[in-house]
């Protein structure tokens, strides 16, 4: 595989971005509430008495919402940038040039992937630097960085945004229509987001070892994803098989 | 040394054939066009050549790479050829040039090149000062034209068109066709899939006429003659028995009479007509045409189809 072509159909993708400014913005919905608007109700909990002590677990429980921008993020490019070919029957002429499979399959991703991190990096620099501007007086030290963050932002995250984007290309090649792959791709957030409410009712503790854990088994199942999504974007498949 | 060579080419979706042991060769810079109703597998033929899907048996070569071998034959032929699909797919939000840029790169064109090239096709193809416009606004002939373009950014030795006029009205159909025109003109080679018969007569070298199988492959003129045969029909002001009488003292092959015109079919056309007018003058039959019958590419076509029915 090629890198270089790989890119070349990555950065196809970042300037129809540029053009299709819905599915631009689709990267940021989430990270935008989450990093700005969390800390402002951070900061309204902390104006009441005796927020000191469970501060904490409510600041760790908010980390693992990057969790799920990880992989909701690239949810909306993913789908765009293969259903959209689909629909414009675009993907013929594509597989016609010296670019193979595998190419056209990592650009796509790099594609996702790429804008999809850095919106989450981002989410998670703004959220920790508000966060800690308005808890440092009440907790006395600066809540992040922490060892948790870093697992999610450098760990976790990736690993989640990575089967989200598989789970995408597998929906894509099911589906005709950009805004219906784009709903069933959301879907990926189902299970985050068990783990999620899990951790605000007490039931789970996201300590950095279950951190850990929770990223082996994203890991794992990304392999198997890997090897799913390999065996869909075949131009065999694609052309025969993709309706 | 021919460009395409196809030996006993099959493509089997599951248990229905779409396309069954296909032999022919296309020449170097020949235009080849492949004729057939709806699903007689023109489209998989053209894409098994492409390596955009496999085969299911036989063998195919294009400029000496073997089709369906490796990855590596496979991305060498993709390099030489250059596709017009039946749906054309550009990128709607894209501007022609970003369009054919896009695919310059993917072909490999250093900067340039692809600079070049861009400019003198969409120039060629009259679309210069609107190469900024994104496509979704051109119209239909417009769009053609820049998935031709981007078939040759790469100045490929081989091309494909699949029904690169279906769709389009008479004017910009005839647009398409002068610049396949002017591809073979440069030398290139070409192998065409088309319903339209006209055009195949107008723009091919030789025809293949394809039903699932290959029915019969010629020159255009050649496939008429051979399908046909030669007639020749003469029209006199009145048919009657001295007439036929002294036609048939001549024994043509076959001979048959509707209204006023006398159809006989002949081996050596030139060298019987005279015979023939000769005798119709002398048993008193007044001669108003004599003509070649010419049932043209289209009965042609049908009778071929026909026949296997
Ligand atoms: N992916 C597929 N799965 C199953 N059958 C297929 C597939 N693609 C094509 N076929 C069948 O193979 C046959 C040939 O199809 P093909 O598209 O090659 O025909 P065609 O000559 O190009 O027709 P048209 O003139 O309509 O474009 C058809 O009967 C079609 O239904
Ligand atoms: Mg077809």
């Amino acid at each position: 595989m090629r890198l270089s072509k790989a890119w070349m159909v990555a950065s196809k993708d970042f300037k129809t971005f540029t053009k299709r400014k819905s599915i631009f913005y689709s990267i940021f919905y989430f990270e935008v509430i989450v990093s700005i608007g969390l800390p402002f109700v951070i900061r309204f909990v902390t104006s009441k008495p005796g927020a000191a002590a469970s501060l904490p677990i409510l600041l760790n429980a908010f980390s693992f919402l990057f969790v799920i921008g990880a992989a909701l993020a690239p949810v909306g490019i993913a789908s765009y940038s293969l259903v959209g070919e689909k629909v414009q029957k675009s993907l013929e002429p594509l597989l016609a040039t010296p670019t193979t499979d595998e190419e056209i399959l990592a650009g796509k991703s790099i594609a996702a992937f790429l804008p999809a991190i850095g919106a989450n990096f981002v989410g998670v620099l703004i959220f920790a630097t508000l966060v800690d501007l308005f808890t440092h007086n009440l907790l006395g030290y600066f809540y992040y960085p922490n060892w948790n963050i870093v697992i999610i932002v450098f760990l976790l995250g990736p690993l989640a945004c990575l089967l989200s984007v598989g789970y995408n290309v597998l929906i894509s090649s099911r589906s005709n229509d950009v805004r219906s792959a784009q709903q069933l791709g959301a879907l990926i957030m189902l299970p985050m987001g068990a783990v999620y409410v899990l951790s605000e009712t007490k039931v789970l503790d996201l300590t950095t070892t279950n951190l850990l854990i929770g990223a082996a088994i994203v890991a794992v199942i990304d392999v198997v994803v890997f090897f799913l999504v390999k065996a869909t974007f075949q131009r065999e498949e694609i052309l025969t098989k993709w309706k | 040394m021919s460009m395409i060579e196809v030996k006993n080419l099959s493509k089997k979706f599951g248990e229905f054939t779409a396309v069954d042991n296909l032999t022919f060769s296309v020449a170097e810079g020949e235009v080849f066009g492949l004729l057939g109703p709806n699903g007689a597998g023109k489209t998989t033929t053209i894409r098994m050549l492409c390596c955009l899907i496999s085969k299911t048996s036989g063998d195919a070569q294009i400029a000496g790479y073997q089709i369906g071998d490796d990855g590596t034959a496979s991305l060498a032929i993709r390099k030489l050829i250059g596709l017009v699909p039946d749906n054309i797919g550009l990128y709607d939000e894209l501007s022609a040039y970003e369009n054919l840029d896009y695919y310059g790169k993917l072909y490999e064109c250093p900067e340039d090149v692809r600079k070049v090239n861009i400019e003198h096709f969409l120039t060629m193809m009259e679309l210069w000062d609107k190469k900024d416009q994104p496509v979704s606004n051109y119209s239909k002939g417009m769009r053609q034209k820049v998935a031709i373009a981007r078939a040759l950014i790469h100045d490929p030795k081989l091309l494909f068109f699949d029904e690169p006029t279906a769709n389009l009205d008479p004017e910009s159909a005839r647009v398409v066709r002068d610049i396949i025109l002017q591809l073979k003109k440069e030398g290139k080679t070409i192998f065409i899939n088309t319903h339209n018969l006209a055009e195949a007569q107008r723009i091919c070298d030789r025809i293949g006429i394809l039903k699932t199988k290959l029915l019969t492959i010629n020159t255009p003129e050649e496939l008429e003659k051979t399908v046909w045969g030669s007639k020749t029909v003469i029209q006199v002001e009145e048919v009657n028995d001295q007439i036929l009488a002294a036609v048939r003292r001549y024994s043509p092959k076959d001979l048959s009479v509707e209204e006023n015109k006398i159809v006989l079919s002949l081996t050596d056309p030139q060298k019987e007509n005279p015979d023939f007018v000769q005798a119709i003058v002398d048993a008193g039959g007044r001669i108003q045409y004599v003509t070649q019958l010419n049932p043209g590419l289209e009965e042609t076509y049908l009778k071929v189809i026909e026949e296997t029915k």
